[in-house]
């Protein structure tokens, strides 16, 4: 079997053929390296590329040490989850170099579950933004068109699995940071239930909302992904003491009849390209056809998740980021026995943290300080909760919403750079699913102008399962787009 | 120009307030499994979580929570039902977050009071809170002078205290103490410090500052609003509380008389001086940007649990102290000496550890209050426990230690040589009753005074008294003085 064949099997088929010893765990890992050798110099995908780690993984696989049903399956973790020993920047010079002494929660599930940890995908720094430009470490390329952005925060991970340099990738999604890369990369992305995995040992950008969760090319392949990293820890105070919904059993039942689903009213419009708008009413008639009963459904305060969003998502990440002071690690600047400590910091962070992630640190320091605290993050924190009601009610009515992922498709490196406000509405329709705390999809539901366009599947909290339900089913009417990769040749 | 303090509060009435911060006495820290101990080794007791390592989480500790409602329980506050912690946000190289996981408007614990006596009247100091927060790591300046931040070349930080989980109890403002005001401070503190000795939430030790206190205090015209307040930080005894108050009653005096204005600032006590002085002066106030810590969920403390807490207090020590009073059959005068000597509890302590209660109050009334009084503190900041104190009384009521013996050995424990057993074995204070050994300096006392021999060969038996003396004398004391008079009648050929 040619190495080509390897990296182009779904993590299913390639944990089956390693379980059936067809292929061994070390020669899947060498394909997947090698893929990286050969096209990541274009894609830029990945930060640190740890063959020497994925291989001995791989090798204990081999070996029978490690089984499960991923075992064996090659992944890229983002760089914003510790992994012990191996470099972890979150995108930033800030961190540069620093090799965290232990492993987040989702990394150890990985590592016990016999996953290969192939490397560290790039990112916004700090997870902040929407198209990986913001990485202080050079943008990633969408496969689909290398002129384009893959979307962001997660755009390293979501380009990995679409140029096949890994079947599986973990992402964060704070505002849409899995979904929206996931829309424009034509792949599967999941933000769990926040709560259903693990935070600890992933770098804060915003507590309240950060979740990591599963990016695949197919739905049953994120779906197992899924149940290796989610689950209670006591590591993780916000984690939810609950068993992991029954993901894997909902992406095999391939049957949404009776299925209410709603059309979320509010997430439409202005703003939204008319390719997408095409796409996503084609998806809702093929939901229909497949036996859902689709109504249209009002969340009148949808409206106003960006700026909450915008106001909460800083706020939070202002003090999360006060702890990068170069006291304990990281970037150390102007220690020279001239600069006092407090200019030692100071310097630091001025030349350790990029523009984009000082625009929210200032951002969130003034909606938190004296004299404005009710008006911006107080009144931000009541928005979140109308915005929750919203979906409450919404779920009186119908079982899932659906929604396009992402307003547009791919747009061209640096179009929207000098435009922060076009690139926050990037997540007009992936935040609210944020602020609320419930598990939202992206996958793909077609190509516009030959670029892929994301239905985008929200649910209940605790009830994930419905979007592997309706993901499965709609995934096995309509295939996902495969890109042609034109760039290789 | 100086205001004497009575003077001054014949003019002006003060305010007082208490703020107290308690380090609990957990196993482990307040947010993660590291230790919570003193002495270890600098950055030993410490994990990514109280390091602040990206990617950490924070998950409270039960134990802390536990405390801190039995406190406010204690106290008489009302436990909340709900509550969130908050973080306090600002830059500091010995607070690995940069931020103090804190509470802010919902604290665990609200409105309660604490009972002290002043002169034999009883005072309400009202508590307005008790909330639960982490300690910082211990920043030490190396290369200075003073050891402060001026003139240090560099910083040391120890994180082994940074996560350590700190009460803080602070009192509504004090009023209408008038002359009373440093003595109602310092009541309440050491009436605060027994109670939680009580409870066995922390051990409570100033000098360690395991509990320290930061005192506010104001001075008013009758009849007019009070003063503007300054906060005194850090004030790490019981006798330098009193002072504190004093001298900054005494400093603003001063200030108010000749038409000055009161600045609103912290100030730093001086054990050495006696009085406080400007803290470092900060151009604007700061913001703290304090919101509900969003890696915490709120905690919500069961209101069935919190009454079985409530059930299983024990006796507040005011009680406590009633009763093992009267137990101990002392009398009204003798526990008002105890008391105004503020030793009581520490004879109740010593009487609890094993000794009986005569030999515990002559310990605490006599050679330890007078060790305090040329110490310049006050006999429970000694050196000295009542446990190592009831150790004393016991090896002298073994034969061990005779009682001139025994107050070298509290002097060496005082003066930190260790515990009384190791001054013993150090010093080589052991009583000698080895009568082979007494024998030559039985015969030299008989030689050396013949007419007191005589004396007593006549049949004066008081008189062997003085050759006694002489004997315990050439033996430093280390003689078993029974032993030595048994010898000396033995050889003067007399029997009792
Ligand atoms: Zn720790």
């Amino acid at each position: 079997m040619s190495s080509t064949d390897l990296t182009r099997r779904t993590a299913a088929e390639t944990a089956a053929a390693i379980a059936a010893r067809e292929v061994s765990a070390v020669e899947v890992a060498q394909a997947h390296l090698d893929r990286i050798a050969a096209v990541d110099d274009r894609v830029h995908a990945f930060l640190h590329v740890d063959a020497e780690g994925a291989l001995a993984q791989a090798a204990r696989v081999d070996a029978g040490e490690l089984s499960g049903p991923l075992a064996g399956v090659p992944l890229a973790l983002k760089d914003v989850l510790c992994q012990e020993g191996i470099p972890t920047t979150v995108g930033s010079k800030i961190l540069e170099g620093w090799r965290p002494p232990y492993d987040a929660t989702v990394t150890a599930r990985l590592k016990a579950a016999g996953v290969v940890l192939l490397g560290k995908t790039n990112m916004d720094e700090f997870a902040m933004g929407s198209s990986t430009e913001h990485s202080a470490y050079g943008p990633t390329h969408n496969p689909w068109d290398l002129d384009r952005i893959p979307g962001g925060s997660g755009g390293g991970s979501a380009a990995a699995v679409a140029a096949y340099e890994a079947p599986l990738a973990i992402g964060t999604d704070t505002g849409g940071s899995i979904r929206q890369p996931a829309s424009v990369t034509g792949t599967v992305g999941v933000k769990p239930t926040y709560g259903g995995v693990s935070r600890y040992g992933l770098v804060a950008f915003s507590s309240s909302l950060d979740q990591a969760g599963p990016c695949a090319r197919t739905v049953l392949d994120a779906a197992l992904l899924h149940a290796v990293i989610a689950g209670h820890d006591p590591a993780d105070s916000t984690s939810i003491p609950l068993p992991v919904p029954p993901v894997v059993e909902a992406a095999q039942k391939r049957d949404i009849t009776g299925l209410r689903i709603g059309v979320v009213k509010e997430l439409a419009g202005e703003g939204y390209e008319a390719g997408v708008e095409a796409r996503f009413a084609e998806a809702v008639e093929l939901l229909t056809a497949l036996g859902a009963t689709v109504t249209e459904v009002s969340c009148p305060h949808f409206g106003y998740a960006l700026p909450a969003y915008y106001l909460i998502a800083p706020s939070e990440a202002s003090s999360n980021l006060a702890r990068f002071d170069s006291v304990r690690f990281g970037l150390r600047v102007g220690d020279d026995g001239v600069h006092s400590l407090e200019e030692v910091m100071s310097l630091t962070r001025e030349q350790g943290f990029g523009p984009e992630v000082k625009r929210r640190i200032m951002l969130g320091t003034y909606a938190l300080s004296s004299g404005y605290y009710d008006a911006y993050y107080g009144q931000a924190q009541k928005v979140r909760t109308l915005i929750t009601q919203d979906f409450t009610r919404a779920f009186e009515q119908v079982d899932v919403l659906v929604s396009p992922a992402s307003p547009g498709v791919a747009f061209r490196l640096g179009e929207k750079l000098g435009d922060p406000l076009a690139m926050y509405r990037q997540d007009l329709a992936t935040i609210p699913s944020n602020l609320y705390g419930g598990p939202a999809m992206s996958l793909p539901c077609g190509l516009s102008d030959g670029l892929p366009v994301g239905l985008q599947i929200m649910a209940p909290t605790m009830r994930d399962d419905l979007l592997y339900q309706v993901g499965g089913a709609f995934e096995a009417a309509l295939p996902a787009p495969v890109p042609s990769l034109s760039w290789e040749s | 120009m100086t205001v004497p303090y009575l003077e001054a509060l014949q003019e002006f009435e003060p305010v007082i307030g208490l703020e107290t911060h308690v380090e609990l006495g957990t196993n482990s820290k307040m947010f993660c499994g590291c230790a919570a101990e003193f002495g270890a080794e600098p950055n030993t007791r410490t994990c990514p979580v109280c390091l602040g390592l990206p990617g950490a989480l924070p998950v409270v500790n039960e134990k802390a929570i536990e405390s801190t409602v039995r406190i406010g329980l204690a106290l008489h506050c009302s436990i909340a039902t709900w509550c969130r912690f908050a973080r306090k946000n600002y830059f500091y190289p010995d607070m690995p977050k940069n931020f103090q996981t804190s509470q802010y408007d919902e604290p665990l614990c609200v409105d309660g009071y604490l009972d002290v006596e002043v002169g034999g009247e009883t005072v309400r100091v009202e508590i307005e809170r008790v909330h639960l927060e982490e300690d910082t790591g211990k920043t030490l300046h190396v290369g200075g002078a003073t050891g402060r931040i001026s003139g240090a070349t560099h910083s040391l930080v120890d994180y082994n205290r940074a996560g350590i989980p700190l009460v803080e109890i602070v009192t509504r403002p004090v009023t209408g103490t008038g002359e009373r005001a440093a003595a109602v401070a310092k009541a309440y503190v050491a009436e605060l410090r027994d109670l939680l000795r009580g409870l066995d939430v922390s051990d409570v030790r100033m000098e360690q500052g395991s509990m320290r206190c930061d005192v506010n205090t104001s001075l008013g015209r009758p009849g007019e609003p009070w003063g503007t307040r300054t906060e005194t930080k850090n004030v790490n005894s019981l006798r330098s509380v009193e002072r504190a108050v004093r001298s900054e009653v005494e400093r603003q005096a001063v200030v108010l008389r000749s038409g000055g204005r009161i600045v609103q600032e912290t100030r730093h006590f001086s054990e050495a001086t006696g009085t406080t002085s400007p803290g470092r002066s900060k151009e604007e106030a700061t913001d703290y940007r304090y919101f509900p810590e969003p890696d915490l969920v709120p905690v919500a403390p069961d209101p069935a649990w919190v009454a079985a807490l409530k059930a299983a207090l024990p006796e507040p020590p005011s009680v406590r102290r009633k009763q093992l009073v009267t137990q101990l059959g002392l009398s009204e005068n003798d526990s008002q000496a105890m008391v105004n000597a503020g030793v009581l509890d520490l004879v109740l302590a010593t009487v609890e550890a094993g000794a009986p209660a005569a030999e515990a109050r002559n310990w605490w009334l006599g050679h330890l209050a007078q060790a305090a009084n040329s110490a310049g503190t006050s006999p429970d900041e000694l050196a000295i426990t009542p446990a190592a104190v009831a150790r004393v009384v016991e090896l002298v009521a073994s034969g061990s230690l005779t009682a001139g013996l025994a107050r070298q050995v509290v002097d060496g424990v005082l003066a930190g040589e260790g515990a009384p057993d190791d001054v013993v074995a150090a010093r080589g204070l052991a009583v000698v009753s080895d009568e082979g050994a007494l024998g030559s300096a039985v015969d030299e006392a008989i030689a050396a005074q013949p007419g007191i021999a005589d004396k007593v060969r006549g049949g004066k038996l008081p008189a062997v008294g003085a050759l006694v003396g002489a004997v315990m004398k050439a033996t430093r004391g280390q003689a078993d003085a029974a032993v030595v008079r048994k010898l000396l009648l033995e050889r003067l050929g007399v029997s009792e």
